[in-house]
Formats: C-alpha cells, sequence, structure tokens
C-alpha cells in the first residue's frame, strides 16, 4: 500500500504489532497506545490511535515518539481530526504523522490543514491522488496545526509572530 | 450587506470546480455512491424520491436583488420553475439534474452564493433574526457575527466529520425571532454588567426525535474570545459526542447524558488548556471591516404619518389588512418592516416562483434599499420600506400573488416538503398543511384568532419544527397508513418550550375539523382578545384542548 509523505511515495520498515504478538525490535514496531503507555517511555517510537484513544496521553511520552499514526477504521468517525490538532498544537509533536485506515482523497485536504504529513492510502494512484486534493484550495479561513497563511491573515498580516508555527 | 472579496471568492470557485471533478468522478463511476455521498452532502445535494434536491445557502438569510435574481433564473433554467425557502433560511430545488449541479454552482458563484455544508455531518449555514439590522428591539446587529462564523466555520479542517449535523443561529434582540434555544448552539448576543457586549452562549437545544431546549453554559463571553470558545465546544462534540447511534449523536444527547455542569466543564477544561498560538485569532481590523459591510442604509427623512399611505388603506381594505398583519415595526420613524408570505391559500408552504422572486427582487430594489430577508419562519422580508411607499409595493405584491396577509398568524404555517418530495418522510405535510389554512380562509376569522403557530413534519426528524409550533403538527405511519399526532404548548421564542403530545394520532382528514373545534374552545376560553393561543394554553393547561380535539362533532 502506498505510503506518501511529502508528496512523494516513500517506503517504511516498520509495522503494527497487535498486543499479543512480540515485535523483534520495539524500535521497528507500531504499537497501541495502551502498551506504549503499560511499557514506559522509553520502549517504543511509533504508536498508532484509535478514534477513542485520547491522545493527550502521550503527553509523557511526546518527545521520544517520531511516528504516530491515527487510525481512521469508517471515513465518517472524525475523532482523528481533533487527536492531530491536539498532538501538533497541544503537545507540539514534530514527529510523522500518519493517517491510515479510509482515507479518502476528499479528505487529504482536511488532514493535512489537521496536521497529518504522511498517508497511507490504498490505490496505486495515490501519488497522484494526494497532490490533487492538496491543489484543490489554495485559501482557508481558519488557523489550524498546517503553516497556510490564513485569509484573515493575508487580509490583515495582523496576526503577532508568536502564533507562526516555525517560531514555536 | 457583506461582499466577498478575491478570498471568498477564490474558495467558492475551487469549491464549485472541487465538486465538478466529484460529479465527473461520480457519473464515469470511479466513484461509488456510499463513498460520493458524504462529498455530495456537503455540497447540499440529497437523493430524494423523484430526483437530486440541491439545498442552497443563504447565509443568515441574506439576500439582494442580484441573489433572488439569479435563484430565479435557476428555478426556471435548471428546475421547474420555482424553488422551497426553508426553516434554515435557505432554498431548495427538487428537480436538478445531477450533471446540471456545477453548472448551478458556478451560476451561483457569480452572485457570491454557494452550497457549502447545507448538509451533511458539518457545521451547517448559520441563522439569524430576519429583522436583523432593522428591528427596534436590538442591542446591535448580529449579522456581522454570523458572517465571521460562516466564515470561521467554512470548510474548517477539524470540525467537517463530526458526529452530526450541527446548527448555530445569532439573536440581538430580547424577542428571540431566531429560536436560538432549539438549536445545537444559540448564540444571545447581550450586555454584560458592565455594560459591555458579548454573547450568551447556549448549547444542546434541538428537535428531531428527542427535543431538547438548550441549556446556558456561559451567560456572558466577550466577542474576542468567542470564536476561541466555539472551537472548544466543537472539540468536545467531536471527540465525545456518541457515534454508535445515529439517533443519539446530537450535541443534545452529549449535554443531557454527560449533564449541562459536566458538559461545561469539559468545555472550560479544553478551553482553558487551549494555547496562545491555538487560539483563534480574528485582527480587530477584520472585525471592523466585516462590520462595516452591515452598516444601515442611508434612509433618507420620510412622513412618519404619511398621508398617502392613510387616505389608500381607507380606500382599500386589503391593504389595510395587509399593514395591520404584515408590518412590523422599525427603529427609524417613517419606515417599517414588511412580510411577504408564501403561505397563500392553497399553495406549498414556502414555495415561490422564479416570476415571484424576480418581481420581489424590484421591489426591494426600487424601495427597499436592496435588501432581502429570508424568516426562518419559510417567509420573505423586506426590511427596510418608506411607508409613504407601500400602497405601490402593495399593488405589486398583490398582482403577483404575494400579498397573503397572514405574517404570524395560523395560515402562516411552517411546513417541510413531506411525503411529496421526501424519502424520510411518512406522511404529506402540503396537503395537510393546506386543508389546515382553509380553517383560516376568512380573514377576518383568521386575525380574531390572532399570532398562532401551526408547523407541521412529515416525519420525526422535525424539519417542520413541530416541537414548537403552538399547535405542532407531526406525521407518522400506522400500518401504511398516513396519521398526524398533534402537540400544544410548544414555543420557539426566548421562553422555548417543546410541545406537549396529547393523545393517539389522528387520520388526515380528521386533522382539520379537530383543529377548528381546538380553536372555537380557545376563542370561548380566552380572557379576550388580547390573550393568545398559547397564553391561554399556558394559563389552562391541556385539558380543554384535548377535550376538544377529540370531540365528536
Amino acid at each position: 500500500m502506498p505510503l506518501i509523505k511529502g508528496g512523494a511515495p516513500v517506503s517504511c520498515s516498520r509495522r503494527f504489532f497487535a498486543d499479543e504478538e512480540t515485535p523483534p525490535d520495539p524500535n521497528d514496531a507500531i504499537v497501541s497506545l495502551g502498551r506504549l503507555v503499560a511499557a514506559g517511555g522509553d520502549v517504543f517510537r511509533s504508536v498508532r490511535l484509535m478514534p477513542a484513544d485520547d491522545p493527550l496521553a502521550l503527553a509523557p511520552h511526546i518527545r521520544r515518539l517520531d511516528l504516530i499514526e491515527i487510525a481512521f477504521p469508517g471515513f465518517r468517525d472524525g475523532r482523528g481530526f481533533s487527536a492531530a490538532q491536539l498532538l501538533r498544537r497541544r503537545l507540539g509533536y514534530t514527529g510523522e504523522l500518519r493517517a491510515v485506515g479510509q482515507v479518502l482523497r476528499d479528505q487529504v485536504f482536511f488532514m493535512a490543514r489537521s496536521g497529518f504529513d504522511a498517508f497511507l492510502i490504498d490505490d496505486p494512484h495515490a501519488e497522484e491522488i494526494v497532490a490533487a486534493a492538496l491543489s484543490e484550495f489554495t485559501v482557508a479561513y481558519q488557523s489550524a496545526a498546517d503553516d497556510t497563511r490564513t485569509i484573515w491573515e493575508r487580509r490583515w498580516n495582523a496576526r503577532p509572530a508568536h502564533t507562526r508555527r516555525d517560531d514555536r | 450587506m457583506y461582499r466577498y472579496d478575491e478570498f471568498d471568492e477564490a474558495l467558492v470557485r475551487e469549491r464549485a470546480a472541487q465538486f465538478r471533478g466529484q460529479v465527473a468522478r461520480r457519473l464515469s463511476g470511479a466513484l461509488k455512491e456510499d463513498a460520493f455521498k458524504p462529498l455530495r452532502l456537503m455540497n447540499g445535494v440529497y437523493l430524494q424520491l423523484h430526483a437530486y434536491m440541491l439545498r442552497v445557502a443563504i447565509p443568515y438569510g441574506q439576500l439582494d436583488p442580484a441573489k433572488l435574481r439569479q435563484l430565479a433564473m435557476i428555478a426556471d433554467r435548471y428546475d421547474k420553475g420555482y424553488g422551497h425557502f426553508t426553516t434554515r433560511q435557505n432554498i431548495q430545488y427538487n428537480w436538478i439534474r445531477l450533471a446540471d449541479m456545477p453548472d448551478v454552482l458556478d451560476a451561483l458563484a457569480d452572485v457570491e452564493m454557494h452550497a457549502i455544508q447545507t448538509s451533511g455531518n458539518c457545521i451547517r449555514n448559520v441563522t439569524s433574526d430576519h429583522l436583523a439590522g432593522a428591528a427596534a428591539d436590538e442591542i446591535e446587529d448580529p449579522r456581522p457575527w454570523c458572517e465571521i462564523i460562516r466564515q470561521w466555520s467554512t470548510l474548517h479542517p477539524e470540525f467537517s466529520f463530526l458526529p452530526r449535523k450541527f446548527k448555530i443561529a445569532v439573536t440581538a434582540a430580547e424577542t428571540d425571532r431566531a429560536a436560538v434555544r432549539v438549536h445545537d448552539i444559540g448564540l444571545h448576543i447581550r450586555r454584560n454588567g458592565d455594560g459591555e457586549i458579548g454573547f450568551e452562549v447556549i448549547v444542546g437545544g434541538g428537535q428531531g426525535r428527542t427535543p431538547h431546549v438548550g441549556v446556558t453554559i456561559r451567560d456572558w463571553i466577550a466577542k474576542a474570545e468567542l470564536l476561541s470558545y466555539l472551537e472548544a465546544i466543537m472539540r468536545v462534540y467531536n471527540r465525545f459526542g456518541r457515534r454508535d447511534n445515529k439517533y443519539k449523536a446530537r450535541i443534545k444527547i452529549l449535554v443531557n447524558e454527560l449533564g449541562p455542569e459536566a458538559f461545561a466543564e469539559a468545555v472550560d477544561t479544553e478551553y482553558a488548556a487551549q494555547g496562545v498560538h491555538e487560539a483563534v485569532l480574528l485582527p480587530q481590523g477584520e472585525i471592523d471591516r466585516i462590520t462595516e459591510y452591515f452598516a444601515s442604509p442611508d434612509l433618507p427623512e420620510r412622513p412618519a404619518r404619511s398621508v398617502t399611505f392613510e387616505a389608500a388603506r381607507a380606500a382599500d381594505p386589503a391593504l389595510d389588512r395587509w399593514a395591520r398583519v404584515n408590518l412590523r415595526r422599525h427603529r427609524t420613524p417613517g419606515y417599517t418592516s414588511a412580510y411577504i408570505s408564501l403561505k397563500s391559500q392553497g399553495e406549498a408552504p414556502g414555495d415561490m416562483t422564479g416570476d415571484q422572486m424576480r418581481v420581489a427582487a424590484d421591489i426591494a430594489e426600487q424601495f427597499g434599499f436592496g435588501d432581502i430577508r429570508v424568516a426562518h419562519e419559510q417567509d420573505l422580508v423586506l426590511p427596510h420600506l418608506a411607508i409613504d411607499d407601500l400602497p405601490e409595493v402593495h399593488r405589486r405584491l398583490r398582482d403577483a400573488g404575494l400579498a397573503a396577509s397572514n405574517a404570524g398568524l395560523a395560515s402562516d404555517l411552517i411546513a417541510c416538503p413531506g411525503l411529496d418530495y421526501c424519502n424520510l418522510s411518512n406522511a404529506r405535510s402540503i396537503s395537510v398543511g393546506n386543508a389546515i389554512q382553509a380553517v383560516f380562509e376568512d380573514p377576518e376569522f383568521e386575525e380574531r384568532v390572532g399570532p398562532l403557530h401551526i408547523n407541521i413534519s412529515g416525519c420525526i426528524n422535525a424539519c417542520g419544527h413541530h416541537h414548537v409550533g403552538h399547535i405542532g403538527v407531526l406525521g407518522v405511519d400506522k400500518k401504511g397508513e398516513e396519521y398526524y399526532q398533534i402537540t400544544f404548548g410548544g414555543r420557539a421564542d426566548e421562553k422555548a418550550a417543546i410541545g406537549d403530545i396529547i393523545g393517539p394520532a389522528l387520520k388526515g382528514d380528521d386533522v382539520a375539523p379537530a383543529l377548528r373545534r381546538v380553536i372555537a374552545a380557545y376563542l370561548d376560553l380566552r380572557k379576550g382578545p388580547g390573550e393568545k393561543f398559547i397564553d391561554a394554553y399556558t394559563r389552562l393547561g391541556p385539558a380543554p384542548f384535548k377535550e376538544a380535539l377529540y370531540a365528536v362533532d
């Protein structure tokens, strides 16, 4: 399944291990939130959040993590958008934030604005799909977890410097 | 009123282009109906009984002549010559071909309109007081904040896949004409103890199968904090609202299951945790820029007592009645606001033909400072008319079949499209509505009965607001037969209440005669012409009205 990051296909050696599986190398294992928390702060680097998981539970571990997957078991369940915003903006997470599951072309724009930078899409044309989805809109009103300059900023250029993402 | 700049325009154009692509993928088969559904829904496209329906957003009910003429053009060219105004101050077209939808969206964009978020599990069209900017009793114009909320909520990346649809209404008058207490979020613009203007925040109102009157979770919040606070409410709802059952997914259920205090606490906790960089900062210059668009039109001095008008109404009883019933007090002497009722006897409530839309647009342009509103009661309003011009305005409305003199009276009923159009519906709304209207065919009788809101829904989804009608009529299906359940005592104003179910449902043909008996009982029982139906019901309780409802003629 193609993984698109930074606009291009990338490969990833890590895979998800269910709680009953034993990963040979914890550095290559993506695990559940429960397992990550139970293992303590210095075992795993990658975690997968399900829609009902509390993203703020990652606060004590956030500095060690460099891959967080957020699962979308169905495209109608939008909890993952809030999880992404909380990870990026509340916890200041800077590693990879990957959308997995039912990732629809027409949600990719919202996902990118919510802070996702990687998309696992079950389609051979995933790269074109992401590129097309991200080029449909050149404007946005609200500030979010991405670095889009909002319409309100572009009209007024008045937003204080400390609110800019690159200054955080 | 608000005008798009290049950014607003770009977004609406890009959205129309995106939908053109989605429709093309659907028509080619690349997109299956299941995946297309949430996309078309977020552009207001429903698959109905006979055809696709398109719901066009009319933010806070605000129109101008160019917009209304374009709606007329769409009705004539792409539909069957009419459109249906809704309780969300929007307009629906029932007969548009899917292949034509992208062209319709382009035509809408030409007049700064769109169909964004008129359906789907997202923040819907924000609604408001249809007399905003004209009413004598408002503390300021609520429309700038409606427009700000429209912009903030448009394509919101975090809140476009909510557990369920989400409706926000704003009012700034003590008399609530926007039904803010039966919305997911109601915002009531108020002064605090220091005289500063801000918002009372009401959450968890709603209709549908479990109606609730909203509860106040903040008595007052400053304008500068509003959008950040709304984000906190939305995030709590998005994260914790139920998703296991579509019928329990609205925010009212979450508020109710947690309890209002615990819900308010969850919102306050989320709000307090927001870092500076998470706040929604709207530059003051932007607030000022948007507010300026809603400055009152320059109203030249006109006679407060118009000799022309007084002479005309003395000579024409129809004008006299229309003026008595359909006018509302304006804040400026010499001016008035007028209802264009879309509830003529025997017509589908809220329907308007393309020709009628053009007449209304012309009147608004010539006499009404280009301002036209859609009221949630499914009527149009001309908010600024000189009293001196009323005879001519009335003549033109009458010639177009738009001078029904029933605003706020019994035959000005709210009704959803019902089983004639809607695939959710259990029963027809239009025909039972017409039968009820016929009870009040004699205008003198109708005026004697006085203010009375009769609201009809064809199913429990309550698009016809039956829960908050003084008299509510709900269509139910009983083994394939259409029955109607009657409620009394609902209201959508500042004393919002959910109507009481009175007893077993009635057969369609029995509804109008039963309500005729109820009205006769009310006329008998009321203290005097000043006691409205709703007040008499509140004083006396259901018993005498129930007896009349089920009496045998």
